[in-house]
């Protein structure tokens, strides 16, 4: 049950951001269980449009039960999640979807006995008429998708799923994208092609919330960022002031601190 | 001790896991289970055992030709398949390349072109309509009460299984509840209904009540996948048949409800009733399962096809890509209950009686291996894997033991699944499945249902 009793558990004053986009998504103190167990023990964060916010942390940290929580997969037991100010909690994941929640769920899970292009028309199952310049875009985004359009899904290497698997969340036109670790398990090199095409994404005007490991990957993709510890916020700053933060470096950066 | 006698040891475990022994090797395994198939079904197809002495027909049926017999089959095909397979399947290609070109271009065309694409189902479709007239009463009565009624529960069942890949092995409940109903709504049970219908209108009629049946079913089960939705369907599968035998004063029990309305049509100028006779009756259903066939295939490649390809793929994937994972589970198992539900009305009206015996599990089960014989999720195969197997024992009824007939059934199931698991006429992405399945690239399990390709 609810026992927040702090009414601002933020070490670090909101961030310092000119002008604040209006917000996109607004999850508001929530608390999720696993059963008996606490997952999310009041946790408040806010995506602006535009904004790409990245969410850090520890395993067990609560990150992507977050992100999990705001796709709809998960329901709180307590708090809100707003989406242009309207409550969406409670809200099944298919039809986040229908608001334009895009999600790329943890470990790829593209359809493996799909060919690349089905995954991808797939992805576009929420629009009636699909529009074929969507596909033009996601292969401009990733070349090597259009290269192995007829290849089955689960034959794709692992950097090659989670194109796949981005791509397919693209044609669904979302407003907002929901990664879960993009980068887990792939090569430095897929990780900053990743990244990029990430940023590219970003600058065509969606507004992406990722959860990761990579730390220094992700504050650089960044606008800002949230730092996860035991299913709480315990900073929230703008992404450069966390990179730059030494208890940052220290804990997810692996530097010691002197 | 020197460092390299310690160090031998850890050597060798390696290098024995490494070697695989002969009988380890999938090709002995298979001829392992070839040998074991030819020895079981020399037992079981020749003399039975006496009591008080078991062993007596046992050794009769081991020194006979019976074995030899049986190994020579057995073997052979391990033979050829294991040996032959390949060159064989080279050649043909090979030959097909050479031999068949022509063939194949009036293939292409028939394909390509619209025209020539419905001119040769029309024929098919003729040659269907004709088939009853060249074929002795015998063959149209199974025609009609099995090829019939099975094809179109197999039809329905392909839907639950084969296109939303939920494991459904009480299949038969359903076509038990089309069949009730129908007695029921034709003023057959012991309960009269409200109004009296024909059977024609009952059609609908029970299939409602099939659907109804089906979302009953499949709500509380939706959380469940594989093994776990296959013994809750079993269970209610029992719960219809116990229902059935043991609610006297609705369903009239085990003696069931005899004297059912035949299908007929009364258009006041011109009125036809179906007797006895088969052949009308095979029309009847060919005309029920053209226009389900017609529904279905439309319904494959639609959204709600997509949809369940989506969600025997991966369900979580389904729904990230905004599929209603639960409504469309749903709507597969009231497809599939009422496709099963309007055999159900077409059996009991030609039966003219029912009772709970006529619908026990092993009907479910046979269900079940004729679309994976025809290969799931596959119309033509479905199509043709129930007519084959349903074909089989009835040509066997007067060349073996009767009571053996099922047994060849048995042993033919058994080496489809080694050889060719896929089914007879697979649908594409089921051979994709399979590959996949055998090269380890995607975890995929005999019905898909554990989706494993993400996590490479």
């Amino acid at each position: 049950m609810s026992t927040q009793v702090e009414s601002d558990p933020l070490p670090s004053a909101e961030p310092s951001g000119a002008a604040a986009p209006p917000a996109l998504l607004e999850l508001r103190d929530l608390h999720v269980f696993y059963g008996a167990i606490e997952a999310l023990k009041g946790v408040s964060l806010t995506v602006g449009e535009g904004e790409v916010v990245a969410l850090l942390g520890a395993n067990g940290a609560g990150k992507s039960t977050t992100l999990k929580t705001a796709s709809g997969m998960l329901a709180p037991r307590a708090g809100e999640v707003l989406l242009h100010g309207e409550r969406v909690d409670g809200i099944t994941s298919h039809e986040l979807v229908q608001l334009g929640i895009g999600h790329v769920p943890e470990g790829r899970r593209v359809f493996p006995r799909m060919t690349v292009l089905e995954n991808l028309r797939m992805g576009a199952y929420r629009l009636r008429r699909p529009d074929p310049a969507d596909l033009d875009r996601v292969f401009t985004l990733f070349p090597v998708l259009a290269e192995r359009r007829k290849q089955i899904g689960g034959t794709l290497s692992g950097g090659e799923q989670q194109m796949l698997a981005i791509g397919r969340a693209l044609m669904g036109k979302p407003e907002l994208l929901l990664l879960d670790e993009p980068s887990m398990g792939l090569a430095p090199l897929i990780v900053q092609q990743i990244f990029e095409i990430l940023k590219e994404i970003n600058a065509q005007g969606t507004t992406l919330l990722l959860v990761e490991q990579n730390a220094s990957r992700a504050l650089a993709l960044a606008d800002r960022g949230y730092v996860l510890e035991t299913g709480s916020v315990v900073m929230s700053d703008d992404a450069d002031a966390l990179l730059a933060d030494p208890r940052i470096r220290a804990a997810y950066l692996g530097e010691s601190v002197e | 001790m020197s460092a390299t006698t310690t160090a031998r040891p850890a050597m060798s475990v390696a290098a024995r896991l490494r070697r695989r022994r002969w009988y380890q090797q999938p090709r002995w395994q298979r001829l392992f289970a070839m040998v074991v198939l030819a020895l079981v079904m020399t037992q079981v197809t020749g003399a039975q055992g006496v009591r008080g002495d078991l062993f007596a027909a046992l050794q009769d049926n081991f020194t006979g030709t019976g074995l030899w017999i049986w190994l020579a089959i057995f073997v052979g095909i391990w033979l050829v398949r294991e040996f032959l397979g390949e060159p064989l399947g080279r050649y043909a290609s090979l030959a097909g390349r050479q031999v068949t070109g022509p063939a194949r271009r009036v293939g292409d065309l028939v394909r390509g072109n619209r025209l020539y694409r419905w001119g040769g189902l029309a024929l098919l479709l003729a040659f269907l309509i004709v088939l009853p007239l060249m074929v002795s009463t015998f063959w149209q009565q199974v025609m009609v009460d099995q090829v019939g009624m099975y094809v179109m529960v197999a039809l329905g069942l392909n839907v639950v299984i084969g296109w939303a890949g939920m494991l459904d092995l009480g299949f038969i409940a359903f076509f038990a509840i089309g069949a009730y109903s129908a007695a029921y709504w034709t003023g057959g049970l012991p309960v009269d209904p409200p109004f009296e219908v024909n059977n024609f209108l009952a059609i609908p009629l029970a299939m409602v009540t099939c659907l109804i049946a089906g979302v009953l079913l499949g709500a509380p089960t939706l959380r469940l996948r594989g093994d776990y939705l296959a013994i809750v369907t079993l269970g209610f599968h029992e719960i219809v048949y116990l229902l059935a035998k043991n609610w006297s004063e609705f369903t009239g029990g085990t003696r069931g409800a005899p004297g059912l309305d035949r299908f007929s049509v009364d258009l006041g100028f011109w009125s036809y009733k179906w007797e006895l006779d088969p052949q009308p009756y095979y029309w009847l259903q060919l005309g029920l399962v053209v226009v389900v066939l017609a529904l279905f295939l439309r319904l494959e490649h639609s959204r709600v096809g997509r949809a369940w390809t989506a969600i025997r793929e991966d369900e979580v994937a389904a729904a990230a890509t905004g599929v209603n994972t639960v409504r469309f589970k749903l709507l597969a198992f009231a497809i599939g209950a009422s496709t099963s539900g309007i055999a159900g009305v077409a059996y009991a009206s030609k039966q003219g009686f029912i009772n709970p015996e006529q619908f026990v599990v092993l009907m479910s089960v046979l269900a079940l291996s004729y679309v994976v014989f025809g290969g799931m999720g596959s119309i033509p195969g479905v199509l043709l894997g129930t007519a084959i197997l349903v074909w089989l024992p009835e040509r066997l009824r007067d060349t073996v033991d009767p009571q053996d007939r099922f047994m060849y059934l048995g042993g033919l199931l058994v080496i489809m699944m080694i050889y060719r698991p896929q089914g007879l006429w697979p649908s594409k992405r089921r051979q994709h499945e399979l590959k996949m399945a055998e090269t380890g690239t995607g975890g995929a399990d005999a019905l898909g249902a554990q989706p494993g390709g993400g996590q490479a």
